[in-house]
């Protein structure tokens, strides 16, 4: 199992909220693929897979804050 | 906020006057080929009045009926960049930068910072003296709003970006709570009291974001 953690965005910036996930459990990510975008003051960031392999859960809702580092979900190889 | 190291050349596109869909395409066509290691791109144009929404907006910060909306031919666009609801229309000078910001800082506050460092250096070039506003992304002239800023990122490679007014017809934005706030928008002709050549800032533009990129 490969972890999907919300990526260091830049200094000063601790949080972001999930905008919409453009997938969902059992679909098959290629690595480098957008999986979720998240948005933070005036930004909209698209969150890439660092992984091949099938998404096997989804941790955080859309709409649902997330701390830089905490896991967006999971992904089978 | 320093870029130390000199960057390839840039790709500069001006559309002129484009509707927001079309230059939306250009810029994911853009984004795509930056992507495959082509030149960073700035995209310079102006759009017939739209109003666009952002991921964070509200509905709500618009002001007008939709049929009022409809009789003007006013178009609304939800769009995937950060921010609240914003105003374009002739005469305001907007850039779209396609930088690929892996090979500058992968830092959206800092991007923000650069960016908005650009507009207040190209009002300064027209005798502007303007600023950011602590705690709200954006340029200012005193307490007025005259650039808005908010982009999307895509393999860390950046797209929508930032609108200056030059010389908007400020009563449009009577339609709207800009980035839903009850703010005051100003423009270049409205503090120098003329029509300024939107084609002089556009060069202007230029000149300060390869300045503060290094290109």
């Amino acid at each position: 199992m490969k972890k999907i953690i919300l990526p260091e965005l830049g200094q000063g910036i601790e949080k972001a909220v999930i905008s919409r996930w453009y997938c969902k459990v059992g679909d098959t990510i290629r690595e480098g693929d957008d999986i979720v975008e998240i948005v933070t003051d005036k930004a909209a960031f698209n969150v890439p897979a660092e992984d091949s392999g099938i998404l096997s859960e989804i941790l955080v809702n859309e709409g649902e804050e997330l701390k830089i580092g905490e896991l967006l979900a999971t992904i089978e190889s | 906020m320093e870029i130390k190291e000199k960057q390839k050349a840039l790709q500069i596109k001006n559309l002129g006057v484009i509707s927001y869909k079309q230059a939306y395409e250009i810029q994911m066509e853009c984004l795509e080929r930056v992507s495959l290691g082509e030149l960073d791109t700035l995209i310079l144009c102006e759009h017939p009045t739209v109003l666009t929404l952002g991921r964070t907006s509200d509905e709500e910060n618009i002001l007008v009926s939709k049929e009022e909306l409809e009789k003007n031919n006013i178009l609304v666009e939800f769009i995937n960049r950060g921010g609240d609801i914003t105003l374009h229309s002739t005469g305001q000078l907007v850039a779209y930068p396609i930088l690929n910001l892996k090979h500058f800082d992968k830092d959206l506050k800092l991007y923000l910072k650069r960016i908005e460092k650009v507009a207040i250096d190209l009002l300064g070039c027209f005798g502007i003296v303007a600023s950011r506003l602590s705690g709200s992304t954006g340029v200012w002239v005193n307490d007025k709003k005259i650039a808005s800023i908010g982009i999307g990122v895509r393999k860390w490679i950046t797209f929508h970006g930032i609108a200056i007014n030059i010389n908007t017809n400020l009563d449009l934005f009577s339609m709207i709570r800009p980035c839903g706030m009850d703010v005051q928008m100003t423009s270049m002709a409205d503090i120098k009291g003329e029509f300024i050549d939107i084609n002089k800032t556009k060069n202007s533009f230029i000149d300060n974001f390869c300045s503060i990129f290094n290109f």
